[in-house]
């Protein structure tokens, strides 16, 4: 008894220790080789970034009846930009949240390499979120918010004006160290978000929306900026977003999820050209969508006609998806899957014209030039490569 | 700019009787507390007399530090009980109906009439009385009393600045690697502060000018100001008096302006 107490406090001792900072930063956060390097190089730890892989582990949420998340399972590679892609209320905020620590799962285990984060609260997870609303201190400056979760974790103040002044510089931040927050821009504010996020190095920056307060050209400017920063930083990034294009801009895997599931995961092209069922199809690119019924080998009847397909379907009665600009519009039979339809609408748009036709319906976009009259017949082709059959 | 157009000429004609009925008595006061008869209401001629007799009414001087002495210490309590009050209620995850209830139970006491709670108070001191023969009517059971009813008033200020706040500043905190400490000091403190000064403001004014708690509170020695006035008004007014009362009311003015100062809420 007496031996085991003895024990523990030797051990409470040690890491009091190493809490206090034997490595130099006092409180430093618990996970192994967080206080790694920025390149350039801002840290004095040396020796480079341990970065870990995030595994989101069947996690579920209910909120009393409501369930926002139902097993929820996937990996974020260390160093990857993945961006979380699909309508309102299916739960990503809510995943973020249980990333960050403000929220408990109900199911389901959050883990950065081996470690378990379920039981660490927000303030001890190498990990940091820029809001949606940006939540800068309105009573702190430009710098001081920048510097809050440095000062925090005590930083030495030569270590934190190195770090902020670090920041500034990346973000474009020069001269507005002063400023307070209601003195700024929307980007402006959305930058000192993302600095007070970035100085602190974490092994995994979450995004909720943060560019949804911006107009749409400040708006793409962000992206392709915050790219090049993920690059250049190599941390994990997670995006939220409801954009397609800018989860297409942004990302190097998509995550598209609904009602608290994830349908699909993959690159742009993947979830793009590839998409594995109805909603993704729809979600991403409004492609149209066919029932259709197996009637040969690789043959199927459709509303529209007999259709040939590169592969036999899994299913006797299906969906097939097909974008619009992938689909050819012409006056004479193609040699293969001709469909002759009559349009409906047409509708001018510079870069291409946006055909309505029956049957179908089907939205088609054609190449400007030729000049098609509503309620003339001609010839669609749909190409069997371009054809994606979906598992529903 | 065009609601204020909306307004119709009548509306604005009736509203100067008004504000001039609520505040004549006021100046009237002002006014007498400035003339040197001694009796009657008739004018003659300015003097600052009644101001420096009060300096030498010792009954009058002994009230001006128990009111002070009450005051101070009483808002001085019920600030920090108030604001922890406030925090304890937005920041704990009450379920739904409890939460409801726990809301009106601190905003009772700001509409219940003063004469039941310091009817309340009484029956509540004897009982303590028979438990512990110290507990007298006095300023220990004034302050109590005051306590009583400033919590509710400094929660319910405080209490709506934290809604006003919200809860994603305080998750930024945390997300930044605060801890609860430290989250407090720099974080919720900071921008709960105007809204504690505003609360401890008006405490401090519900305190000075209340009579009925007070009243039915006080022991032999702990006359306040209004106790005063109210029990030297019976013996036909005075000119100090009037006196003692202008300085009351410019002090609460230079309060409540104050408190309009610290209200105010800039959003970022
Ligand atoms: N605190 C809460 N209490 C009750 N229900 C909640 C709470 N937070 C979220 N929900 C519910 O959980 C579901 C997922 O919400 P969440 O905020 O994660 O959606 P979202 O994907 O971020 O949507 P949006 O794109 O609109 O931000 C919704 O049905 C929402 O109503
Ligand atoms: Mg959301």
């Amino acid at each position: 008894m007496a031996a085991g107490a003895g024990e523990a406090v030797v051990g409470c001792f040690r890491s009091m220790l190493a809490a206090v900072g034997l490595r130099g930063q006092p409180g430093a956060v618990e996970v192994q080789g967080s206080t790694g390097g920025m390149p350039g190089k801002v840290g004095d730890e040396g020796g480079p970034a341990v970065s870990h892989d995030l595994n989101i582990e069947g996690i579920s949420k209910y909120f009393g009846p409501v369930q926002a998340l139902a097993g929820v399972t996937f990996t974020v590679k260390a160093g990857e930009f993945v961006t979380l892609l699909g309508p309102s209320g299916c739960g990503k905020t809510t995943l973020l949240r249980i990333i960050a620590g403000f929220e408990r799962s109900d199911e389901g285990h959050v883990r950065l390499g081996e470690r378990l984060l379920d039981d660490l609260p927000a303030n001890r997870r190498p990990v940091n979120t820029v809001f949606q609303s940006y939540a800068l201190f309105p009573h702190l400056s430009v710098y001081a918010n920048i510097a809050f979760g440095l000062r925090a974790r005590h930083f030495a103040a030569a270590e934190v004006d190195k770090r902020v002044e670090f920041g500034l510089g990346m973000l474009q931040l020069d001269g507005l160290a002063e400023r307070y927050p209601h003195q700024l821009s929307g980007g402006q504010k959305q930058r000192v978000a993302l600095a007070r996020a970035l100085v602190n190095e974490p092994e995994v920056l979450l995004l909720d929306e943060p560019m949804s307060a911006l107009d749409a050209k400040l708006r793409a400017e962000v992206q392709i900026e915050m790219r090049r920063l993920q690059r250049k930083l190599g941390k994990t990034f997670i995006l939220v977003t409801h954009d397609q294009d800018e989860a297409m801009t942004v990302s190097d895997r998509i995550l598209v999820m609904n009602q608290g599931r994830i349908e699909q995961i993959g690159t742009s092209s993947e979830v793009y050209e590839k998409p594995r069922n109805r909603f993704v199809a729809e979600f991403l690119g409004a492609a149209n969508l066919i029932p259709a019924e197996l009637v040969g080998p690789r043959t199927v009847q459709t509303a529209l006609g007999m259709l040939e397909l590169r592969a036999d379907p899994r299913w006797e009665r299906g969906t097939l998806a097909i974008h619009p600009e992938r689909i050819e519009a012409r006056r004479t039979p193609p040699k293969s899957n001709g469909v002759r339809v009559r349009v409906k609408d047409a509708v001018y748009r510079g870069d291409h014209v946006e055909l309505l036709v029956e049957p179908g319906p089907l939205r088609v976009q054609a190449v400007p030039g030729i000049n098609f009259e509503i309620g003339e017949r001609l010839w669609l082709e749909l190409p069997a490569e371009r054809l994606e059959v979906l598992l529903d | 700019m065009s609601e204020r157009r909306k307004i119709h000429p009548v509306v604005t004609m009736l509203a100067l009787p008004s504000l001039l009925l609520l505040y004549l008595p006021l100046v009237a006061v002002a006014v007498y507390s400035v003339n040197s008869a001694r009796i009657g209401l008739v004018w003659e001629g300015f003097t600052l007399r009644w101001y420096r007799e009060l300096l030498h009414n010792e009954a009058m001087l002994d009230a001006a530090r128990n009111t002070m002495i009450l005051g101070l210490v009483s808002t001085a309590i019920a600030t920090v009980l108030g604001t922890l009050l406030a925090l304890g209620l937005a920041r704990f995850p009450w379920p739904k109906p409890i939460a409801r209830t726990l809301d009106v139970i601190v905003d009772l006491p700001v509409v219940t009439p003063d004469i039941i709670f310091a009817a309340a108070m009484v029956i509540a001191f004897s009982m303590l009385r028979s438990l512990w023969a110290g507990f007298v009517p006095g300023m220990l059971a004034m302050v109590i009393g005051h306590v009583t009813f400033q919590i509710s008033f400094v929660a319910l200020v405080v209490r709506s600045r934290l809604v006003l706040i919200g809860p994603t500043l305080m998750e930024a905190g945390r997300d930044l690697y605060a801890s609860s400490f430290y989250l407090f000091r720099k974080v919720t403190l900071p921008l709960l502060l105007p809204a504690i000064v505003a609360g401890a403001m008006l405490a401090f004014t519900l305190s000075l000018d209340d009579f009925v708690i007070s009243f039915f509170t006080a022991g032999p020695k702990s006359n306040t100001l209004p106790i005063l006035i109210y029990s030297a008004q019976r013996r036909g007014l005075s000119p100090q008096i009037h006196a003692i009362s202008t300085l009351i009311v410019i002090l609460t003015v230079a309060l409540v302006l104050g408190l309009e100062r610290f209200t105010r809420y800039r959003k970022a």
